[in-house]
């Protein structure tokens, strides 16, 4: 049995009350939400926060998928499973259920959280990609009151974010949703962190693509946005030509590690690989094509 | 599925696993589940070196913790003569470091505390100052002259070799390569990898002070064995020691040797007279408990150009660790049983030789899922015979067709000295390219290169060897390797056996029952079977090396056959016949020519209690204690079809196709859960599995998220299982051992399938594991682009 080392415990009873805990217990206090990652660290003694903040009473600020005048809002309490399981994300943010399908397994998407993955910062994170994709941000509430930061921005390193420690992040927000996406991933094994992932979103005008984006994991220290790819796309016609351009761009813009699931080398030419697939299934989705199926999954 | 009659199941049924109700609903009862009062809690702290000497331990700082109740180190066991304990190679191994420490995670000091927090919280106080040494990772280098020598608290000892052994005729062999039309070499590593049971190891010891008894409740496949040894370490009287198994979350052979931390909760609850519970967590599992494989080989056949085997010759350099704690039926055999690699072909002539070395990683080379180093000779011989394929041109089933022993030439004595059992391999072939359907196979895979896809198909045939004894042949230090049943009747009808060997989970309380049932006409529902408890059960030798049916399940069929034989003489009493004059007719004794004349077996065992004949004793029990005649040769032929991705090197097993025989099959379900469970493990080998280090010895992948094993979405959706029965020729009730041809047949059918995929690419070799991100290596070095 893997034991955590000591710490204390607090429940809040508010979003409010979680900002003041934050504020009273300081920079070692850890907000606890699903507790898939961070219990796990702190059993390897990876981890040593101070206090927990346990918010999982919170259900009913926090928990939501959600449209509003066009605007998808999923509250950080909203487990994997209700983003993979909402009929909105399945039909307007694609990408999203095909990203939640890659993550981990069923029991740590039943518990697992929106917010938690954003929180995080783990590099090798799918759903922050696929947010990245979808020019979504995110909405921290501190003492001062709220503030959004776009997801790109979010993570400042690995397991470091922009939030403040007197903040907790409350919401992800998509301005405005894509014709088509699409989320690819590559990983050893069932569950596993992605050697290399990415999604694509795209916003077409007639059959031109208007605006592109593309979030990548697993390839960099913190989650990217290929941006120079995005601009060999956008204004121009689909054809597999143009995917490749583009993945060549995206190749070029990742910074991989050198670990266990591959060198750079490799995880480069799956970004090549997984922009050419992502586009073509995103364009197919644009254009109500079938559904191909997301690497036989 | 499992038809359920009125009289219950029997011998030969597809019956539901007696257990499952209890493991099913989480009712089973595991050593962590133990709470006893006044029980404490430990912790060990490991060495974060992989060579180092220890200079001195401060432990004055975690004994100061308000919840630690005893600190132990190597010093404190080494007044005790309890610092080094033997391994089953017959080495010793360190309880808790005393000089050095030889692998990254190896035992340093034990900390017993209130709780297991508190113990965990209080290894974090234990000052230990280590001198850091040149580290041995990569195998081959063990052997450098310069190499430091890792054992040097054995005076003997002044290199790093563990031993140097040669098996089967060298003259012949080298005679056979000379005047071959065609030799092959291939040189390849199974890698070291982890049998990862679901349960980790542990353990619980209460001393009770009063009477003197030291009660072990240990997560073993060998209890009898273990209390044995435990005698001999600790000094205490046998029957002083009762060591008991309860429900074991998985074994495959990572539960066979003793650890360390067995020694020091017993050595704990000793010193402080109260129950002390030591359970490992899953990194310390995967860091310092018996790894498995960790084989470089080499290996040649000779043939003609035709394709007629002429000789094979191997060349094994074996890596053990820091010590030896490599699974071996005795000190004779410290390959295990890998002279069986010329399988089941029919080759004239055979050699090897074998060199074994330590390294600064943990100690083992258990038998993972395999009968003693059987699943590394057959890798070794299936990837030879792809890679001779290969150089002839010929189809590898053809090849494998014409080399596979006849089934007329069985009880086959092969040349490296083994008698098998038994089989048409033949026959078991043609079974598995039936199910196939090979040449469709054949066909699919010559569309799919037209389309540019990378489909591959292998095939392995193979034989096994399992169940150690005969006694006169194997032993388990010293114990030599018989196994036991004893059964009761009772007055009602119904039945305990009690046996020698110890399921972690292969269901003996289903089969064993179904063996007794079929002996006695009895349902195998009122048939209730004990094991683990060496208080309550005849001495047996464990669970490993699929032993339990070929030795256990011959015991349970003895011993069945010794109470039917007393039941005939009551049964005569009772009909006032002649024993002479009945038969076993239908699960009764009735009088030959007139079946109304007939007694069942529960009114014999009644009668075995209340009007037994004058010149009998009362009472219907027996014990047998088995010694096999020979092991026994389970077999089979396995297909494999994968298609890799090229874009991103992910192989994808299509189909898995195996056909087992292991002679009668006493519960065909268990057997094919087993074969699935087997097939899982040996894809997860080829393809993602392998204990690494970094070249200063650090453990790099001691989790789950690191240490792959494969998951329901890497196995193909359904296994195409089927079957052959030859009985085996001496086992009393035809069967053979069956848990671990799929390890053994399975991983080499994978990759034989990888390396036909990229074989147009010029590829002949690849070694496992065949992860994503080294198969997209090959595919772009041969020239393969993405799109």
């Amino acid at each position: 049995m893997q034991v955590p080392a000591q710490f204390d415990y607090e429940v809040a009873a508010s979003v409010e009350e979680a900002i003041e805990l934050l504020r009273r217990h300081g920079p070692e206090a850890r907000i606890l939400a699903g507790g898939h990652s961070l219990i796990p660290m702190m059993k390897l003694r990876l981890a040593f926060p101070e206090v927990l903040i346990d918010i999982h009473e919170l259900d009913g600020e926090l928990r939501y998928v959600r449209e509003d005048d066009g605007v998808l809002r999923v509250g950080a309490l909203a487990r994997h499973r209700d983003l993979l399981e909402s009929p909105v994300v399945q039909g307007r943010y694609t990408l999203l259920a095909d990203a939640e399908k890659f993550i981990a397994d069923p029991l740590v998407r039943n518990m697992g959280t929106v917010g938690g993955s954003f929180a995080h910062a783990d590099p090798s994170e799918d759903l922050p990609a696929a947010f990245v994709a979808l020019g979504a941000e995110v909405v921290v509430r501190g003492p001062g009151g709220e503030r959004t930061i776009a997801v790109e921005d979010l993570a400042l390193g690995p397991f470091e974010t922009a939030l403040d420690p007197d903040e907790i992040l409350t919401e992800a927000r998509v301005p405005r949703a894509p014709q088509g996406s699409s989320y690819f991933k590559v990983e050893r094994r069932a569950g596993d962190y992605a050697s290399a992932a990415l999604g694509v979103a795209l916003w077409m005008s007639g059959d031109e693509i208007e605006d592109a984006r593309v979030g990548m994991c697993g390839v960099g220290s913190t989650t990217l946005r290929a941006k120079e790819a995005e601009e060999v796309l956008k204004g121009q016609e689909p054809d597999e030509g143009l995917y490749k351009r583009a993945a060549e761009k995206a190749a070029q813009e990742c910074d991989p590690p050198d670990d266990a699931r591959g060198t750079p080398e490799y995880k480069r030419d799956l970004v090549r690989v997984l922009v050419v697939r992502a586009m073509e299934q995103a364009v197919g989705r644009a254009r109500g094509a079938e559904d191909r199926t997301a690497d036989g999954r | 599925m499992a038809v359920e009659t009125r009289q219950g199941h029997t011998f030969g049924d597809r019956m539901p696993r007696k257990e499952d109700g209890r493991f099913i609903r989480g009712r089973g009862k595991y050593v962590d589940d133990l709470q006893l009062p006044g029980m404490l809690h430990s912790a060990i702290l490991r060495s974060p070196f992989a060579h180092a000497r220890i200079n001195g331990i401060d432990v004055s700082a975690a004994l100061e913790h308000p919840k630690v109740r005893a600190v132990i180190t190597g010093k404190d066991l080494e007044e005790q003569g309890l610092a080094w304990m033997p391994t089953i190679a017959g080495d010793t191994q360190a309880v808790l470091a005393t000089d050095k420490v030889r692998f990254q995670g190896q035992e340093v000091a034990f900390v017993v505390a209130d709780d297991r927090y508190s113990a965990q919280d209080a290894l974090e106080l234990i000052e230990v100052d280590y001198e850091p040494l040149p580290v041995i990772v990569e195998t081959p280098r063990a052997l450098d002259p310069e190499a430091p020598v890792i054992r040097d608290d054995k005076a003997e000892q002044t290199n790093n070799v563990i031993f140097e052994w040669d098996h089967g005729d060298k003259e012949a062999t080298e005679r056979a390569f000379r005047e071959a039309d065609v030799t092959v070499k291939q040189e390849m590593i199974y890698p070291r990898v982890h049998p990862a049971p679901m349960e980790t190891c542990g353990a619980v010891a209460d001393y009770d002070v009063g009477t003197g008894k030291m009660t072990l409740w240990v997560t073993s496949q060998a209890p009898h064995a273990h209390r044995t040894l435990a005698a001999i370490v600790t000094g205490l009287a046998e029957q002083q020691i009762r060591v008991i198994s309860p429900d074991i979350g998985g074994g495959f052979g990572n539960k066979v040797p003793i650890y360390p931390g067995y020694v020091c909760v017993a050595v704990a609850s000793l010193v402080l007279g109260r129950p002390v519970k030591w359970m490992e967590s899953r990194a310390e599992n995967l860091m310092s408990t018996s790894f498995a494989r960790d084989y470089h080989m080499v290996g040649e056949i000779a043939a003609t150009k035709d394709g007629n085997i002429l000789g094979v010759r191997v060349d094994v350099l074996s890596d053990h660790g820091a010590f030896n704690a490599h699974a071996q039926p005795g000190d004779i055999w410290p390959m295990g049983f890998f002279a069986i690699f010329p399988s089941c072909y029919d080759a004239p002539a055979a050699y090897a030789e074998a060199t074994g070395v330590y390294s600064n990683k943990a100690p083992g080379g258990i038998a993972y899922r395999c009968s003693f180093r059987v699943t590394e000779a057959i890798y070794l011989m299936e990837r030879t015979m792809d890679v001779l394929a290969d150089e002839l041109g010929m189809d590898p089933v053809e090849l494998r067709r014409k080399n596979l022993i006849p089934a007329e030439k069985q009880p086959y004595e092969s040349v490296m000295g083994w008698t098998y059992d038994g089989g048409d391999y033949h026959a078991a072939l043609d079974e598995a390219l039936r199910i196939a359907d090979y040449p469709a196979l054949l066909e699919e895979q010559r569309e799919a290169r037209e389309q540019g896809r990378i489909m591959g198909i292998g095939v392995s045939t193979f034989t096994e060897i399992v169940g150690a004894g005969p006694k006169k042949k194997c032993h388990i230090a010293g114990l030599e390797m018989f196994d036991s049943a004893e059964l009761r009747m009772h007055p009602t009808g119904k039945a305990v056996l009690k046996i020698g060997v110890q399921s972690q989970g292969q269901g003996h309380e289903t089969t064993f029952a179904q063996i007794v049932a079929g002996e006695l006409g009895i349902p195998a529902e009122d048939v209730e079977v004990h094991h683990g408890d060496t208080d309550h059960t005849p001495y047996g030798l464990g669970t490993y090396g699929s032993r339990s049916t070929p030795v256990g399940g011959a015991a349970a069929a003895v011993v069945s056959r010794k109470v039917r034989e007393k039941a005939k003489k009551i049964a005569a009493h009772l009909l006032e016949a002649a024993e002479g004059d009945l038969e076993w007719e239908n699960g009764g004794f009735q009088v030959k020519g007139s079946p109304n004349q007939r007694k069942e077996m529960a009114e014999i065992a009644f009668a075995a209690y209340t009007n037994t004949p004058p010149d009998e004793e009362a009472g219907l029990e027996g014990v047998a204690y088995y010694d096999p005649p020979e092991m026994t040769y389970p077999f089979g032929a396995y297909v494999c079809v994968v298609e890799i991705d090229k874009g991103t090197g992910q192989v994808e097993v299509k189909r898995f196709i195996a056909v087992d025989d292991c002679g009668v099959r006493i519960n065909p379900m268990i057997v094919e859960g087993q074969i699935h469970g087997g097939l899982a493990q040996g894809i997860g080998t080829a393809l993602m599995e392998v204990i690494q280090f970094d070249e200063e010895g650090n453990h790099l992948n001691s989790n789950f998220m690191d240490y792959l094993i494969p998951t329901s979405m890497e196995v193909p959706k359904v296994w195409e299982t089927g079957e052959t029965v030859t009985p085996s020729t001496h086992h009393p009730l035809g069967a053979r051992g069956v848990a671990e041809s799929p390890t053994v047949g399975s991983p080499a059918a994978v990759v034989n399938a990888v390396v036909d995929a990229l074989s147009p690419y010029g590829v002949r070799h690849v070694d496992m594991p065949l992860t994503p991100s080294k198969v997209w290596g090959v595919l772009r070095e041969n020239g393969v682009e993405p799109f």
